[in-house]
């Protein structure tokens, strides 16, 4: 299935130089691009995770990153027990983040707007605090992750560039899912209860138990992202579950443009180069700025919101109407 | 015996001191269109709302096919054939037209834990959609994003949604609501072939309309029921005449 439109074929480019993007890098010789990469696509997963409910769902989470740290302790605390068994660690992120969600979802989906925010937010917060009291797991200092998830060796996470194609993988994967999962029977009830619960009700669906199914469905793949995090940056600490990363998560997602299909990718990796190299522009104007790159931050994404409607997905599928890239 | 598909027995609804809905009875014969008339504020959405399972009703009962249906939610009752639509428009408006009546029929065949393959590959759905869509003359109108096609068009969505559910009873909230002469005749002849398929609860404004296409009238005044009957019979009712149809008449 070829893309016909022009956002399709950026973003079919895109995703090849992604592929690709391991044999660019040692070409160029700058490894560090692709730890920029692996980064970026991780949070991608967690971002994309997080538009099926908010983009497709209308769901506003504010406690996503809950599960970014679900993931990475399914990773760290048997590792901690010297239990590196990635299949092991996998099936654990699995059935925490799936029950974690449907317990809470249970809950959460009975409230609506910023009530959802809030409750999502508290739930978050429960397991944020959760994780800093657990001394045993070194509490608020984190913990060091020693070794990688096992996997079979065609499987393998040893080394970057393994780590970035199972990142890369995992990515493909979700985004198919999300895509096959939206125009599916059950993304249609989900899309239609974003618009019209009451509508769909009457039409005959329990909207209920649909979008408590999308939740953690959500949850899982957002878990996943976890896991893969805890093997990237081999430490992990109950700060990458904190409020604001999951604010961040919203951010991406705003950013790419919510319920579009590569919003999230293409926000994500904006978010996470503009958090890189921000400071360091602010550096060259003035060398004791770069602490305040969060401003021009800010005013960037208030532009974003005011003039890019539907985000950088948006502005790029503007040119689709026209027929050609102006 | 004629046989009765819906009964609604001594229906009391308030809300905090306004009683809607007071000691209400009805009884809706299979196959009859059956319009219910009455003044503003009479509580007729109030009623159409209890039927369908939006609203709880502070107590009474409502018997759908002899079965009691008071407890059951909305969607259990969409599902068991009794299908509703709305005076307010309430369609998926970002979706088109057939997008909107594809969640009809797929809301009434079966589950939808279904999550890989896309809808629109279902050739058995499609052209149940499309089927209704033509019954009520949007065929050609079908891949329309529905924010974008006429109060008129929208309106016809709605009955289209709401027969495509296939139910045994059908309840229409002001179907002509806002709707010219020309567009209101359309609907009309619209709801004269829905008859064939099903009973039909009609709430309406319309009276050219109401006395078009109604077998029976009841006549809601004050959230009770204060007449029913033929249509003949209600226009001859002396009590009606004075507590409605003459005011509207003068």
């Amino acid at each position: 299935m070829l893309p016909a439109s022009n956002s399709g074929r950026v973003y079919a480019v895109l995703l090849i130089l992604l592929g690709m993007a391991p044999f660019i890098t040692s070409w160029i010789d700058q490894p560090f691009y692709l730890d920029l990469l692996s980064r970026a696509l991780i949070l991608a997963i967690a971002a994309s995770s997080l538009n099926l409910i908010l983009g497709y769902g209308g769901m506003v989470s504010l406690g996503h990153a809950a599960y970014l740290g679900i993931g990475a302790y399914c990773v760290g605390i048997p590792a901690y027990y010297d239990i590196y068994n990635g299949w092991i660690h996998l099936g654990l992120t699995i059935v925490v983040s799936a029950s974690f969600a449907f317990l809470t979802g249970l809950i959460i989906l009975r409230t609506k707007a910023v009530y959802f925010i809030m409750i999502t937010l508290a739930f978050s917060q429960m397991v944020y605090f959760t994780f800093v009291s657990l001394e045993e797991y070194g509490g608020d200092d984190g913990l060091v992750i020693y070794l990688r998830s096992e996997f079979p060796s065609w499987l393998s996470m040893e080394g970057a560039t393994a780590l970035y194609y199972w990142i890369f993988g995992a990515l493909v994967l979700t985004l198919l899912v999300i895509y096959r999962l939206v125009y599916s029977r059950f993304g249609r009830v989900i899309v239609g209860s974003k618009f019209n619960e009451e509508r769909m009700q009457s039409l005959g669906f329990n909207t209920y138990r649909y979008r408590l199914t999308c939740y953690v469905i959500s949850g899982v793949l957002c878990g996943i992202a976890g896991m893969l995090l805890g093997n990237f940056t081999s430490f992990i600490s109950p700060e990458m579950m904190g409020w604001t990363r999951s604010g961040e998560l919203i951010f991406m997602v705003v950013m790419g443009g919510a319920s579009s299909f590569f919003g999230p990718l293409i926000g994500t990796s904006a978010f996470v180069f503009l958090e890189q190299y921000l400071p360091e522009i602010m550096k060259t104007i003035n060398p004791s700025w770069h602490e305040y790159w969060h401003l021009p931050f800010g005013v960037l994404l208030v532009c974003l919101v005011l003039f890019g409607k539907g985000g950088i997905h948006g502005w790029l599928s503007r040119f689709d109407k026209d027929g050609d890239v102006k | 015996m004629t046989d009765s598909i819906l009964k609604v027995t001594a229906l009391n609804k308030s809300f905090g001191g306004i009683h809607a809905t007071r000691d209400l009875h009805l009884e809706v014969t299979r196959g009859d269109i059956h319009a219910i008339i009455g003044p503003n504020g009479a509580g007729k959405t109030t009623l159409i709302s209890q039927l369908s399972g939006q609203l709880k009703p502070s107590s009474g009962s409502i018997e759908f096919e002899r079965k009691d249906i008071t407890r059951l939610t909305t969607a259990k009752r969409a599902r068991s054939g009794l299908a509703r639509s709305f005076q307010i428009t309430s369609v998926v408006m970002p979706l088109t037209l057939l997008e909107n009546v594809m969640l009809a029929v797929q809301g009434t065949s079966g589950h939808s834990f279904r999550f890989w393959k896309p809808v629109k590959q279902d050739q058995q759905m499609v052209s149940a959609a499309m089927n209704s869509l033509t019954e009520v003359g949007l065929q050609d109108r079908a891949d329309k994003i529905a924010a974008e096609v006429s109060h008129g068009e929208q309106r016809q969505l709605e009955v289209a949604m709401a027969l495509a559910m296939k139910p045994r009873l059908l309840l229409l909230d002001e179907p002509m609501a806002g709707m010219g002469v020309e567009e209101s005749q359309h609907m009309v002849d619209i709801l004269k072939k829905l008859k064939e398929k099903c009973t039909i609860l009609l709430i309406e404004h319309d009276m050219d309309a109401v006395f078009k296409l109604a077998d029976q009238l009841s006549v809601l005044v004050d959230g009770h029921i204060i007449a029913s009957n033929t249509v003949e019979n209600i226009r001859a009712n002396q009590e009606v005449q004075r507590a409605y149809l003459g005011e509207q008449h003068a």
